[in-house]
């Protein structure tokens, strides 16, 4: 016979496993998410036997020190630097413009208009940069750095509107009423009520568009001519065996993107609590 | 049922409608919408037309001259339909992973993470920053053949081929994992909106947990599952990085024909076919998923 009491610490602990059960899976699914991270950042610190950098071999310093030893990988990432910069002025802009229009005005044709922005979001990659390199080809254009800028545009604009379309959404329409109601006209109302508001939301869509255009291939891919933008240049050199400095330009690109994105969240706390 | 239920934000405020001048809305629109029509619509045509296009010569070099040449379409179909089938066998099965995965991440950072809930959205979001390519070779790494994964998982017996790289298991995980933050985030959007309140009563009409969650989180969330699985299941039915660097030989999905054919092969009338075909069933896919979803909620 069992005494009354191991039933009830079984069932506590069962308990207690029940109740954090939810959050050993939060940690697990974080694990796994970083997994990849964890093994592009160490293998960053290789100095790899042969061209291949998938086996341990030893610690160095090398590849963080001498970035730039294979100058080809710091053309691609200059390319692709200049191509996102002004694919997400261009995209922000523009997407921006029409998430203004879609939450702020009525008019004629608006689901349409939702309808446009959604498509391209819904349509694979692969078909978006084979047809516009239909359409280049059929057109005659020389393939090269413009096609590119013009194909990043054209898949920003819609991750723009959604993002801004967003914060629009969540803003109090009363504190732009109230402006008026204080005798600003449209003009200034927008520009110290509407626009400082909608601010956090526009950067976040061009911080997105950058990261978007950034790490863009299979479009890039399609329409690229022979411009080299770094995820074309990884692409190439994952056949042979990718070098140490792509884990180091990796690992940049993570702890930078996740310290932009941490300063921003503190800043806007820090805001909230004044 | 759903929309008679009160929802937790707000009624809309309906913001005064500006009056002035009736074309500005569409001055605003103007420049985007005109770049969307020139560089996505116009191309859907062009790729139309390339699609039904015929070989002027016997090489790409010699050019393509407009036809109306149906053959290229069922030649797709009838050379490839192997492919089509893989990408969404592979698309179809990395969303239900992504799903099982990232609906317990989502319940956990809508319900259970407290103060700590923006930091977390960040994490989930974080491992996306690091490029999509490294990432995925970064797989490559810790699925080799000699890595500890592999050893653990073929030691068991699990394995037909003692290996997870090369394999259709290799690319469904990548797949799983390039596109889950595609998946967590809507997820999160439609928990975090969803008001306790209702699971409380559920538990109160003496509802256990695991009823709660199937007859009213899940179905609360319905909108959020759609939107998920929608934005993981296409770019992972046209995607071609994961088959070519994490699959083998036999693991090619329709991306990389269709890309080799454009690129490499230079076959542009048959690579069109195949990319228009790809799309409308793609569209055929996700309209019925949409209409049945959609009664679903209703009932």
């Amino acid at each position: 016979m069992s005494s009354p009491v191991r039933p009830a610490l079984s069932s506590r602990a069962t308990l207690w496993i029940r109740e954090h059960l939810v959050v050993f899976y939060g940690i697990a699914a974080l694990m796994y998410l970083f997994a990849p991270i964890a093994v592009v950042t160490i293998f960053s610190f290789n100095k790899p036997e042969g061209r291949a950098n998938s086996t341990w071999n030893e610690f160095s310093l090398e590849a963080w020190l001498n970035i730039c030893k294979d100058p080809t990988i710091c053309s691609a990432v200059e390319v692709s630097i200049q191509i996102a910069l002004i694919a997400t002025i261009g995209g922000t802009i523009l997407g921006s413009l029409i998430a203004f229009a879609l939450v702020r005005h009525r008019f004629l044709g608006r689901s349409s208009t939702n309808l446009l922005i959604f498509l391209p979001m819904a349509t694979p990659e692969v078909v978006l940069g084979a047809s516009l390199l239909a359409l280049f080809l059929n057109l005659g254009l020389v393939l090269g750095p413009t096609t590119v800028i013009i194909a990043h545009i054209m898949f920003c604009i819609s991750f723009v509107v959604v993002t801004v379309k967003a914060r629009l959404q969540g803003m109090d329409p009363r504190l732009e009423e109230a402006a008026q109601d204080l005798y600003a006209n449209e003009r200034s109302t927008f520009r110290y009520v509407t626009l400082p508001l909608a601010l956090p939301g526009i950067a976040a869509a061009a911080l997105l568009s950058f990261s978007l255009s950034f790490d863009d291939y299979i479009i890039t891919n399609f329409n690229s001519g022979t411009t080299v933008t770094f995820p074309m240049y990884v692409w190439g050199a994952a056949q042979r065996g990718i070098p140490p400095q792509v884990n180091v330009i990796g690992t940049i690109l993570f702890f930078g993107s996740l310290a932009i994105v941490l300063v921003s969240q503190l800043v806007g706390k820090a805001r909230q609590k004044r | 049922m759903v929309a008679l239920i009160p929802q937790r934000q707000q009624a809309d405020y309906e913001p005064t409608i500006r009056r002035g001048n009736k074309l500005f809305p569409y001055l605003l629109l103007l420049p985007g919408l005109a770049w969307l029509g020139v560089f996505f619509i116009t191309p859907l045509f062009s790729l139309l037309s390339t699609s039904l296009m015929k070989w002027a010569g016997s090489t790409p070099d010699d050019g393509f001259l407009p036809a109306f040449e149906i053959s290229n379409y069922t030649e797709s179909f009838t050379l490839y339909s192997e492919q089509y089938l893989r990408s969404f066998v592979f698309a179809g099965l990395a969303t239900i992973f992504a799903l099982l995965i990232a609906y317990p991440l989502a319940y956990f950072i809508a319900f259970k993470s407290g103060k700590f809930k923006n930091l977390l959205l960040v994490l989930v979001v974080a491992p996306f920053f690091a490029s999509f390519l490294i990432r995925t070779y970064a797989w490559r790494t810790i699925l080799a053949d000699d890595g500890a994964i592999n050893t653990f998982v073929a030691g068991l017996g699990l394995l037909p081929d003692d290996r997870i790289l090369a394999t259709p298991i290799a690319v469904v995980a990548g797949l799983t994992y390039n596109f889950l933050p595609f998946m967590t985030l809507p997820l999160y959007a439609a928990l975090d909106r969803l008001d306790p309140r209702l699971i409380e009563a559920s538990k109160d009409l003496y509802a256990n947990p695991i009823q709660g969650l199937l007859r009213v989180t899940f179905p609360l969330s319905l909108p959020g599952v759609v939107a998920g699985t929608l934005l993981t299941f296409i770019p992972a039915a046209g995607d071609y990085i994961n088959a070519q660097l994490l699959g083998g030989p036999r693991d090619k999905m329709i991306g990389n024909v269709i890309q080799s054919q454009f690129i490499t092969i230079r076959d542009y009338p048959t690579a069109a076919a195949l990319s228009f075909v790809l799309l409308l069933s793609i569209l055929i896919l996700v309209t019925i998923y949409v209409r049945r979803a959609g009664t679903e909620e209703l009932l």
